[in-house]
């Protein structure tokens, strides 16, 4: 995929806090580790030789510990934060190159974000808050008013146009904030740790909400979260940070299946591995004299999925991948790798 | 916004109308006194410095009622100490300094370099500042009032604010004053402590009669307090001619002087029957003393006193009344 | 491990007072080997004293042909003067019923009827206390001060806030500008400005800034950076997100900024009385020299009823419910009010009529007089025994100190406090106070600070310590600090005045009422923010409550008493400074001189900087608590 049809392409991103940020980026020291660094020069560096690029209508998840660069990097997309180095596209268009009003143009238009404390403004109501972006823009009051109303509906909040932020819950705060990305109809919209500030139950259904919404307006999403479980739900593609890098960057299963190094594998260990993985982990090439005409699954069917159908099958499963057979499995292939799966998914890793 | 602030201020300057502005420029004409004095009323406003003793309060509270009530002016009487009240000729907050006591530097300054006042001649009254202490003092030591003997004498009028000499009891810090030059010239073992008003002098004077505590204080003539209180002025080295010239080298005592009203040049030239009046005005120590002892024993405010005495002596003001 | 690294310590440990005290006693011998060498006698004509007042006089005899003051600083006086003149004309031009019906009316939109009769009220007694004319004056230099101020410090205060850079430069200076006291403002701009309402209106102005430039800065920091973020992120430009985003969401603190200012402005128009600005001021002065409590306390009483009416007002806007809009029925009300007063206007004279003023200067000043005869005893003793037993020996002691040995002294109690660079700046300032030809002065200034900074702090840290102790005692000296909080500074000075006349005494008594409040707030709000969970810890291991507090509540609530202390030396040196009318004496009486006597110029110029330097000095040696925590020194939590 060459950059130009990425809906978000990005190459060699630096951004390092501090004093003469420009220097210690053209120097060795940039190299060091965190703590020396900032021993060494008082700066930090948040973003480190980031590149990647975004599918559109792509779930893209960004997923790292505290501190490890992920706020910092979505911020550099829309210069939010200005990155120290390196070159971003967004719909084609050079991001850092640009112009303030070609920036705002982007922002106004193309890109919206979700943030994790909502940033609502507490003074004005729901529906004025949702029709901020479309107000700064200069549309009319009708207008953005009832584009709101659209808006607020298709997030469930009717009703609620008239209350203040504060008059709402967590949740719906956060359906607000949802609406007034949307509102502005970008190409991409950004979350930041949106859920992070609620309690697991309200947190789910917003992941649905984000689910169901991706579906029905296609947008193109980066996804900042530090939850295992809300990445692998949401993201088609998933990217591990690590003290501002990218360590490991691939689909929740190769993520799962083969972590690139400690720091991932520690990451997944507590995925319960039959949730994230397909047949294709555990299919073996058939062995010799091995009977073949055991029920068929698709190779891209979750290993969880297939346990009640391999223990009623005397047989090996068959895998297919569309009409050509991937591999077989059987009972003891399953109990093998459903017993593996206490120890540490590190087994895997060796190489 | 800058440039609208700009903006304001240059219209301000082209208003004031000369390429740059001067104190006393354009904008104060709002409230000066001028222009309508010579109309019926409402004449105009007139604005009568305050000088904190009650003297000048005496003489300016009478004027200060005749223009009122005779003329039909607005009269401000804003608190303004005798040297800045000079100023306020400049800058057009003051018109009339009622009472004023010498301060022959000021008048070179303001009369003849800056052309902003002009004299309008004497009160009547005969002033004159001096060194008293309580009469009972003095005959129990006669040589006391000889500024040879003060030094003998000076444990007397030790006190807790006087740091070890004798203390010399000054009054509003605003009033003409050698004495720090004189107790530095006379080599006096005294030290200036100031009570801070007149009041504080007459209250520690009437003490010191009262309970015979040793004092040794600034006062001046005319005053009330004479007729009430005993006191004796301590003879300081005789004035003479010029002894006086330069402050800092002042070794003698004040002289007599007649005092005089100052106002400004503005109001000398605009302030018509109200400028009239003010420099008719001459009265003897007597009438003052009169006035502020009302003011001040009598329980009755400055323009209750002023009335009373011009109830009381109509032909004396009658003959002030510009025709 | 550790039995081992203490024993040998504590072979050679000497009980830890041993140090200091041989330090002092080292101090104390130098001083009675070297007292009377050294000292820096006053002289009136000190060369720094002279230049000033050349430099006056030359100012004076050039302030319409220089082009500095013929291009630049006369206009900026002109258009001041224009200002407040406009102010003065509008107000007087409503007359009385007109402006009390607009006050009423637009304190019924800040906080409806209550306040509104508040501001009735308040403004009727203005007539009948026979002030009328002078509170209409100092009405009109506030709102052209405050209108000033705001014009400039709320942008600065903006700017500050956005921008850290502009914080870092601003905020040492307002820091400086308000340790400075009061008196310090008024020589330079009698020199640049000459004297009236204009020169008052700016000076008030300065004075007044500080708080609108932080208290504004602080508010826009406060602004939730996401809620900014997110208006960036949705491309809103700069301005939009200033409109948008900070000012609403600023609002409340800013009227809090405004509040502030407006009170910094009040207690500022009384002192500038002494460079001739018009209005209560004026009548305080008076009072003063004529030692008159019956004329100085209806104006002092006329302007904290200004000042309660407006703080009611601005806190009323600031604690408004952000989403309520003021009622249909609360306009109209205010219209009403408002439209009333201005038509009664017409038809009755402008100046309040005097047949409704009641005169109550002579029942004051019997009642003082009653007061000062019968409580002369203890008054005169009080004061007696302080001034002989305690200040003059006190004030023998720094004035016949070898400079250097006060300078050592000063250097060696910094450090120990604040630290190396504040004991550099504590120093530098000292050795300017010795070079400006003040050092006598100085020193007699700092014993009265001194006597004065013991007592507040002794009071206040007892006071706070039983408001912490006790909800009751809490609830019933609250308010009372609060009323004291919104007084200007100098009202002090009346019972302070009345009570012991003009002495040095009366300057520190002033100063302890007038610095007390604070303290004691900072002390109780510190004792009370130890986290209870400590306290419980402390109490179930069977302290006792006095332990608690030895053990646990003082020693934990350090920072907020140092801080106090900190507060209290500054406040108290404002107040004895600003003593200098009531006699109090050395800088503060020679502050007032300059004003008064063209030749002693020089000296009250150079008076008001030592007593900044004097300030700064103050500061820097007691700064050991992070003063910056506080971001505004006085008045509202
Ligand atoms: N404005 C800033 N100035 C200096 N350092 C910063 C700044 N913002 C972030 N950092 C540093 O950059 C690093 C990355 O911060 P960032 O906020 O991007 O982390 P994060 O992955 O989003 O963490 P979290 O999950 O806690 O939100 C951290 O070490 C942080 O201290
Ligand atoms: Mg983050």
């Amino acid at each position: 995929m060459s950059p130009d049809n990425a809906a978000i392409a990005v190459e060699g991103l630096w951004k390092i806090f501090g004093p003469k940020s420009e220097r210690v980026l053209a120097s060795e020291d940039k190299h060091l580790d965190p703590a020396a660094l900032r021993e060494k020069t008082g700066c930090t560096a948040a973003v480190r030789d980031v590149g990647f690029e975004v599918r559109p209508g792509e779930v893209f998840v960004v997923m790292g510990l505290s501190g490890s660069g992920k706020s910092t990097l979505v911020r550099c997309l829309t210069r939010l934060i200005e990155p120290t180095a390196g070159r971003v596209t967004i719909g084609g268009e050079d991001v850092i190159g640009a112009s303030p009003a070609k920036l705002r143009d982007l922002r106004r238009h193309h890109v919206s974000m979700v943030f994790q404390h909502f940033g609502l403004l507490p003074h004005r109501r729901v529906i004025d808050n949702v029709a901020y972006g479309l107000e700064v823009q200069g549309a009319a009051k009708a207008a953005r008013h009832e584009r709101a109303r659209e808006i607020l509906s298709l997030v469930g909040l009717d009703g609620h146009a008239d209350s203040y932020p504060d008059q709402l819950s967590g949740g719906m705060q956060q359906r607000v904030g949802l609406a007034r990305a949307l509102a502005v109809d970008p190409q991409v919209m950004l979350f930041d740790e949106p859920f992070s500030a609620l309690d697991p139950l309200i947190r789910r259904d917003m992941q649905a909400e984000v689910v169901r919404l991706h579906r029905e307006v296609g947008k193109t999403m980066v996804f900042i979260t530090h939850d295992l479980s809300e990445a692998l739900k949401l993201g088609e593609r998933i990217a591990i940070m690590r003290d501002g890098r990218i360590v490991q960057l691939g689909t929740p299963e190769e993520l799962v299946g083969a972590p690139a190094d400690d720091y991932v594998a520690d990451f997944v260990r507590d995925v319960p591995r039959s949730h994230v993985l397909t047949l294709r982990w555990i299919a073996r090439p058939p062995e010799e004299r091995e009977n073949l005409d055991g029920p068929e699954l698709p190779a891209n069917t979750l290993i969880k999925d297939a346990i009640g159908a391999v223990s009623t099958s005397s047989r090996p499963i068959r895998v297919m991948d569309g009409e050509e057979l991937a591999g077989v499995f059987d009972r003891v292939d399953m109990l093998a790798f459903l017993s593996g799966q206490e120890t540490p998914a590190t087994a895997q890793v060796g190489a | 916004m800058k440039i609208r602030l700009f903006a304001g201020l240059l219209a301000l300057g082209l208003a004031a109308g000369c390429g740059g502005a001067t104190v006393d420029g354009g904008a104060t004409t709002a409230a000066s006194p001028e222009g309508s004095a010579d109309a019926a009323t409402p004449a105009g406003t007139v604005k009568i410095a305050i000088n904190p003793w009650v003297g000048y309060e005496a003489s300016a509270n009478v004027v200060a009622y005749l223009l009122k009530n005779e003329l039909g002016y607005t009269v401000e009487l804003p608190e303004i100490k005798e040297q800045l009240a000079w100023e306020g000729f400049e800058t057009g907050d003051v018109d009339v300094i009622i009472e004023n006591w010498g301060h022959p530097d000021l008048k070179k300054q303001y009369i003849e370099e800056k052309k902003v006042a002009v004299e309008a001649g004497s009160t009547g009254n005969k002033g004159v500042i001096g060194w008293y202490i309580p009469k009972w003092m003095a005959d129990e030591n006669p040589d006391i009032t000889d500024w040879k003997n003060l030094n003998k004498y000076a444990d007397l009028f030790k006190t807790s604010e006087s740091g070890g000499k004798g203390q010399l009891l000054f009054g509003d810090p605003s009033y003409v004053s050698n004495e720090a030059a004189l107790i530095k010239n006379l080599k006096l073992d005294f030290k200036i402590v100031t009570g801070g008003s007149e009041a504080a002098l007459i209250k520690s004077a009437q003490q010191a009669q009262a309970q015979k505590k040793p004092l040794l204080f600034y006062f001046w003539d005319p005053h009330w307090l004479f007729s009430q209180t005993e006191l004796v002025r301590v003879n300081l080295p005789e004035y003479t001619e010029g002894c006086d010239a330069d402050p800092k080298k002042v070794a003698c005592d004040y002289p007599e002087m007649d005092l005089d009203k100052i106002v400004s040049k503005k109001f000398a030239d605009t302030g018509g029957k109200a400028y009239e009046l003010v420099k008719n005005f001459q009265w003897t120590n007597e009438d003052q003393n009169k006035v502020s002892d009302d003011m001040t024993n009598g329980g009755m405010s400055g323009e209750e006193a002023a009335k009373a005495w011009i109830e009381a002596n109509p032909d004396k003001w009658q003959a002030w009344i510009p025709k | 491990m550790s039995s081992t690294a203490v024993t040998p310590a504590s072979r050679l440990r000497v009980p830890r007072w041993v140090v200091p005290a041989g330090i002092a006693a080292l101090f104390a011998l130098a001083y009675l080997a070297f007292r009377g060498t050294g000292t820096l006698p006053h002289n009136s004509e000190a060369a720094p004293f002279t230049a000033v007042t050349e430099l006056r006089e030359w100012i004076d005899d050039h302030r319409n042909d220089n082009p500095l003051f013929l291009y630049f600083l006369n206009y900026i006086r002109l258009f001041v003067d224009a200002l407040y003149t406009s102010f003065h004309a509008v107000l007087v031009a409503m007359g009385w019923p007109g402006l009390i019906g607009v006050m009423g009316g637009l304190a019924w939109l800040a906080g409806g009827w209550r306040v509104a009769l508040m501001a009735v009220a308040g403004f009727c007694s203005f007539g009948v206390f026979g002030l009328w004319q002078s509170s209409v004056e100092t009405l009109a230099l506030v709102s052209a001060a405050v209108l000033l101020s705001l014009a400039i410090g709320v942008p600065l205060g903006i700017w500050a806030g956005m921008s850290a850079r502009v914080r870092k430069a601003v905020t040492p200076v307002l820091d400086v500008m308000q340790i400075m006291p009061t008196f310090a403002y008024l020589a330079p701009l009698a020199l640049f400005f000459h004297i009236g309402a204009p020169a008052g209106v700016i000076a008030t102005m300065i004075y007044s800034i500080p708080p609108a430039i932080r208290i504004t800065a602080l508010a826009i920091e406060q602004v939730s950076p996401t809620a900014v973020e997110a208006s960036a992120s949705l491309g809103a430009t700069q301005a939009q997100t200033l409109f948008k985003v900070y000012l609403p969401l600023a609002r409340s603190t800013m009227a809090l900024a405004v509040n502030q200012t407006i009170m910094m402005a009040l207690s500022m128009v009384v002192i500038a009385n002494l460079i001739s600005a018009p209005g209560l001021g004026s009548d305080i002065i008076r009072g003063l020299s004529r030692a008159q409590v019956g004329i100085m306390l209806p104006a002092g009483i006329a302007i904290v009823i200004m000042a309660v009416i407006l703080d009611r007002m601005m806190v009323s806007v600031a604690r408004r419910d952000p989403h309520s809009r003021i009622g249909r029925g609360n306009v109209a009300a205010a219209g009403v009010l408002a439209v009333a007063g201005l038509v009664a206007a017409a038809f009755v004279p402008r100046q309040w009529p005097e047949d409704l003023t009641v005169s109550v200067t002579r029942p004051i000043n019997e009642a003082v007089l009653w007061a000062e005869t019968s409580w002369y005893g203890v008054t005169t003793f009080v004061k007696d025994t302080v001034t002989i037993y305690l200040l003059n020996p006190l004030e023998t002691v720094f004035t016949t100190a070898p400079w250097w040995l006060v300078a050592a002294a000063v250097l060696l109690v910094a450090w120990r406090v604040s630290g190396v660079r504040p004991a550099l700046t504590a120093l530098v300032c000292l050795l300017g106070i010795a070079l400006l030809g003040t050092w006598e002065h100085s020193m007699r200034t700092l014993t009265t600070v001194a006597v004065a900074v013991v007592a507040t702090l002794a009071i206040g840290v007892l006071l706070g310590i039983a408001a912490a102790r006790s909800d009751r005692f809490s609830a019933v000296q609250r308010p009372l600090l609060d009323a004291a909080q919104t007084m200007p500074a100098f009202v002090y000075l009346l019972p302070a005045l009345a009570l012991f006349g003009t002495t040095r005494f009366t300057a520190i008594f002033a100063s302890i009422i007038y610095a007390v409040p604070p303290v004691v707030r900072l002390v109780e709000d510190g004792i009370r923010h130890v986290p209870t969970s400590v306290i419980e810890a402390a109490a179930s291991a069977g302290s006792t409550s006095a332990q608690i507090l030895w053990k646990v509540q003082l020693p934990m609530a350090r920072r907020a008493i140092l801080l106090a202390a900190n507060q209290g030396i500054v406040l108290t040196l404002a107040m004895v400074v600003v003593g200098g009318l009531v006699g109090a004496g050395a800088l503060g009486y020679d502050v007032v001189l300059g004003f008064s006597q063209r030749p002693d110029f020089g000296m009250g110029f150079v008076a008001g900087v030592a007593t900044v330097l004097l300030g700064v000095m103050l500061d820097r040696i007691t700064q050991g608590a992070d003063r910056r925590s506080l971001p505004h020194k006085r008045k509202f939590t």
